[in-house]
C-alpha cells in the first residue's frame, strides 16, 4: 500500500517499458525506495538507522563471503588460518578487521533504531509486525554475532562458546543433554567449530530475507515519524527520492567516517587481546567477557547469585537473560498510551532516559568482572529493566497527560495555519 | 430421506463419509508423517558422532602421585583432577556436618570404597564451565583448601564439594573404576 498520491512510475525508453510488461523489478524498487514511496516530511537524523543497518549487514555479507574463502573450520588450523588472513592473504588484514568492526558498527546502529523506535513508540499499532520482526532480526543477530566471535578459535572464542552452550545446561532435566547435542561433543570442539561456521554462514542471509519482511510490513502503514501523528495529506509526505535516498547518504558517509576511523586507527579498541591465544580447554581465561555488545545482556545473566523458590539461580540468569529481550515482543502491549511520540508524553520521555542509563549501567557492569560492587549494581539494574517494562511503561501510559498534538505533520512543520505568514496578511513593510 | 439420497451419491458411503474426504486425510496425513520422518536423520546428526563417543574413556596411571599431590588429565575433552589427598585434608572434609552443604554429600559418597585418598573429579565448574584452579602445582586453593574458581569464584573444598560461590552443585564425578592399583580408568 502507498498513499494515493504517490508518483506513479512512468517508464519511458521502450527497453524499461518492455521489461515493465515482462518483470515489473524496476517499478517494484520505484515504489519501495524510489520516488514512488511517499514518506513522512519531517524524519530526523534518528530515521537514519535503518538504512545504515541495512548498509552494515551488506559490509558483513561482503567481508563475510570473501573471509570464508581463506578460512579454514578446523580446530587444527583454525587459529592459523585466521593469523594467515591477517598476514598473508591480500588485503586480508582489511577484511577481517572490517568484519569483526562491522559486526560492532552494526550493533551500534541497531541500538540507536532500537532506542529510537522505543522513543517515538514505532511498535505501536499499526506498527507492531515492523517491531516484531525488528525483534527477531535482533536475536538471529545476535546469535549470528556470537558463532561468528567462536570461529578464530581463540581463548575467548572457545570459553565464550562454553559458557554461552552451558547456559543450556541449565534447563532441568533436558539442559545437559540439549548442551551435548548442540556441540555435538561433550566440550566445544570440531564438531561445533563446523557447525557454527556452517550456521554463521547461513543466518546472515537468514536476516536478510526477515529484514525484507521487516520493509514489507513498514511499507503497508509507512514510517513513524517524530510527531507521532498519521500523514494526513500531502503535503504531510516527500517522495523517498530524492529527499531520503539524500539525507541517508549524508548518514551514511558520517558514519562511514566514524566506521573507517575504528577500522583503520583503532581496529582492535573494541576486541579483547586473550583471543589471540589458542583455544586451549585445559585453562580458562582468568576474565571471561563477551563481545561489548553482549556485555547489558552478560550483567543480567550474573545479576542472579541466590536461589530463587524452586529455581537455582544459574537458571534463573538463563531466564531473565532471555526474557530481557523477549519483553520487546510484548512492548506494544505494555505501553497502551495512544500517543506514539515520546515529545508529548513529558513523564515517558524522562523514564526513557532512565532506560537508556539503566542499559548503560547494565553494559558497564558485564563488561566488568563478577566481583562487588559490580553485581550489586547489575542487580539493582536488572531489577529496574524488568520493572521500566513490566510496572512503570503500563503505569504511566494509563496515568500520564500528553501534551496536545499537533494536528498534522505540515502544521507541526509550518505551523498551523492561524500562525503562517502565508495566511495571515501582515500590515505593509513602511 | 437423506439416507438415501446420501446413499445414492456415488462419492458417498452409507456412513455418510465421502472417498474424497478420506483420500485427502490419508494423503496429507501420509505426506506429514513422511516428511516429519525426514526431521531424525537431521536432529540426530547433531548428536555427537562414533568418533567422539569412542573417545570417552581414557586410562591413567596414578603410581607416581605423591598425597597431596593432583593431576589434569582428558575425559571428554574436558579436564579432570585426580588428587591424592593428605591425611589432614581427608579429616577435613570428614568434619564438615554434611547436612550444611548445598549440595550434601560426603567424601565416601565421592570416593570408591577404601580409596579414600582418592579424589577424582571434573575439572569444569558447576557454574559456567571455567577450570577451576587447584589442581596445578602453586595454584590457589581457596579458602577451604579444595579448589578456587577465578571466574565467578566459586570455592571448593578437600571433597572437591561446593561451599561458597554461585556454582549450584559439587564438581561432578565423573564414572571411574581401578583396573589395577595404579591404573583408573575413567568412562
Amino acid at each position: 500500500m502507498s498513499f494515493p498520491w504517490a508518483n506513479e512510475y512512468k517508464p519511458s525508453h521502450p527497453a524499461m517499458v518492455w521489461l515493465d510488461e515482462k518483470l515489473p523489478l524496476p517499478r517494484f524498487v520505484y515504489n519501495a525506495i524510489g520516488a514512488g514511496y511517499p514518506v513522512p516530511r519531517n524524519l530526523n537524523y534518528m530515521y537514519n538507522f535503518g538504512v545504515l543497518a541495512g548498509f552494515c549487514l551488506v559490509i558483513q555479507i561482503v567481508t563475510g563471503v570473501v573471509l570464508a574463502m581463506h578460512y579454514a573450520a578446523n580446530t587444527g588450523v583454525a587459529f592459523n588460518s585466521t593469523e594467515h588472513i591477517m598476514r598473508d592473504v591480500n588485503w586480508g588484514w582489511m577484511l577481517r578487521y572490517g568484519h569483526a568492526n562491522g559486526a560492532s558498527a552494526f550493533f551500534v546502529v541497531v541500538y540507536f533504531h532500537i532506542f529510537r523506535g522505543f522513543f517515538y513508540g514505532s511498535y505501536k499499532a499499526p506498527r507492531e509486525m515492523i517491531w516484531l520482526l525488528g525483534v527477531a532480526i535482533f536475536l538471529l543477530m545476535m546469535a549470528t554475532a556470537f558463532m561468528g566471535y567462536v570461529l578464530p578459535w581463540g581463548q575467548m572464542s572457545y570459553w565464550g562458546a562454553k559458557v554461552i552452550t552451558g547456559l543450556f545446561g541449565a534447563i532441568p532435566l533436558v539442559g545437559e543433554p540439549i548442551q551435548t547435542w548442540l556441540l555435538g561433543g561433550f566440550a566445544p570442539d570440531q564438531a561445533a567449530l563446523n557447525r557454527f561456521f556452517s550456521l554463521h554462514f547461513l543466518l546472515p542471509f537468514v536476516i536478510l530475507g526477515v529484514v525484507i519482511l521487516h520493509i514489507w510490513a513498514l511499507h503497508i502503514p509507512g514510517s513513524t515519524n517524530p510527531t507521532g501523528v498519521e500523514v494526513k495529506q500531502e503535503s504531510d509526505t516527500v517522495p523517498f527520492h530524492p529527499y531520503y535516498t539524500a539525507k541517508d547518504g549524508f548518514g551514511l558517509g558520517v558514519f562511514l567516517i566514524f566506521y573507517c576511523a575504528l577500522l583503520f586507527f583503532a581496529p582492535n579498541a573494541l576486541g579483547h587481546p586473550d583471543n589471540y591465544i589458542p583455544a586451549n580447554p585445559m585453562q580458562t581465561p582468568a576474565h571471561i567477557v563477551p563481545e561489548w555488545y553482549f556485555w547489558p545482556f552478560y550483567a543480567i545473566l550474573r545479576a542472579f547469585t541466590q536461589n530463587f523458590l524452586f529455581f537455582p539461580a544459574k537458571l534463573m540468569g538463563v531466564l531473565a537473560m532471555f526474557s530481557s529481550i523477549l519483553v520487546w515482543f510484548l512492548l506494544p502491549w505494555l505501553d497502551k498510551s495512544p500517543v506514539r511520540s515520546g515529545h508529548f508524553r513529558p513523564t515517558f520521555r524522562k523514564f526513557f532516559w532512565l532506560l537508556v542509563i539503566d542499559v548503560a549501567v547494565l553494559g558497564y557492569c558485564g563488561g566488568s568482572p563478577a566481583e562487588e560492587p559490580y553485581v550489586i549494581i547489575s542487580q539493582i539494574a536488572a531489577f529496574y529493566y524488568f520493572a521500566h517494562f513490566f510496572i512503570i511503561l503500563p503505569l504511566v501510559s494509563m496515568t500520564e497527560k500528553p501534551l496536545p498534538l499537533p494536528f498534522s505533520i505540515t502544521e507541526a512543520v509550518l505551523g498551523a495555519d492561524e500562525a503562517a505568514t502565508l495566511a495571515a496578511p501582515v500590515a505593509p513593510a513602511e | 430421506m437423506t439416507e438415501t439420497a446420501v446413499a445414492e451419491s456415488p462419492n458417498d458411503t452409507a456412513q455418510g463419509v465421502r472417498r474424497r474426504d478420506f483420500i485427502y486425510v490419508a494423503a496429507t496425513g501420509a505426506a506429514g508423517v513422511g516428511a516429519a520422518s525426514v526431521l531424525v536423520p537431521l536432529i540426530s546428526q547433531m548428536a555427537p558422532s562414533a568418533d567422539v563417543l569412542a573417545e570417552s574413556s581414557t586410562e591413567i596411571d596414578i603410581g607416581s602421585i605423591q598425597p597431596g599431590q593432583a593431576i589434569k588429565a582428558v575425559f571428554h575433552k574436558q579436564p579432570v583432577f585426580v588428587r591424592r589427598l593428605t591425611p589432614v585434608e581427608i579429616a577435613e572434609a570428614k568434619k564438615v556436618d554434611v547436612a550444611s552443604l548445598r549440595d550434601p554429600q560426603s567424601l565416601e559418597d565421592r570416593t570408591k570404597k577404601g580409596k579414600e585418598e582418592w579424589l577424582i573429579t571434573m575439572g569444569v565448574c558447576t557454574h559456567l564451565g571455567c577450570v577451576p584452579l587447584g589442581a596445578g602445582e602453586g595454584e590457589v586453593k581457596g579458602e577451604f583448601g579444595g579448589y578456587f574458581c577465578p571466574c565467578h569464584g566459586s570455592t571448593y573444598d578437600t571433597a572437591a564439594r561446593i561451599r561458597k560461590g554461585p556454582a549450584p552443585k559439587n564438581l561432578e564425578v565423573p564414572p571411574y573404576e581401578f583396573t589395577s592399583d595404579t591404573v583408573v580408568k575413567i568412562g
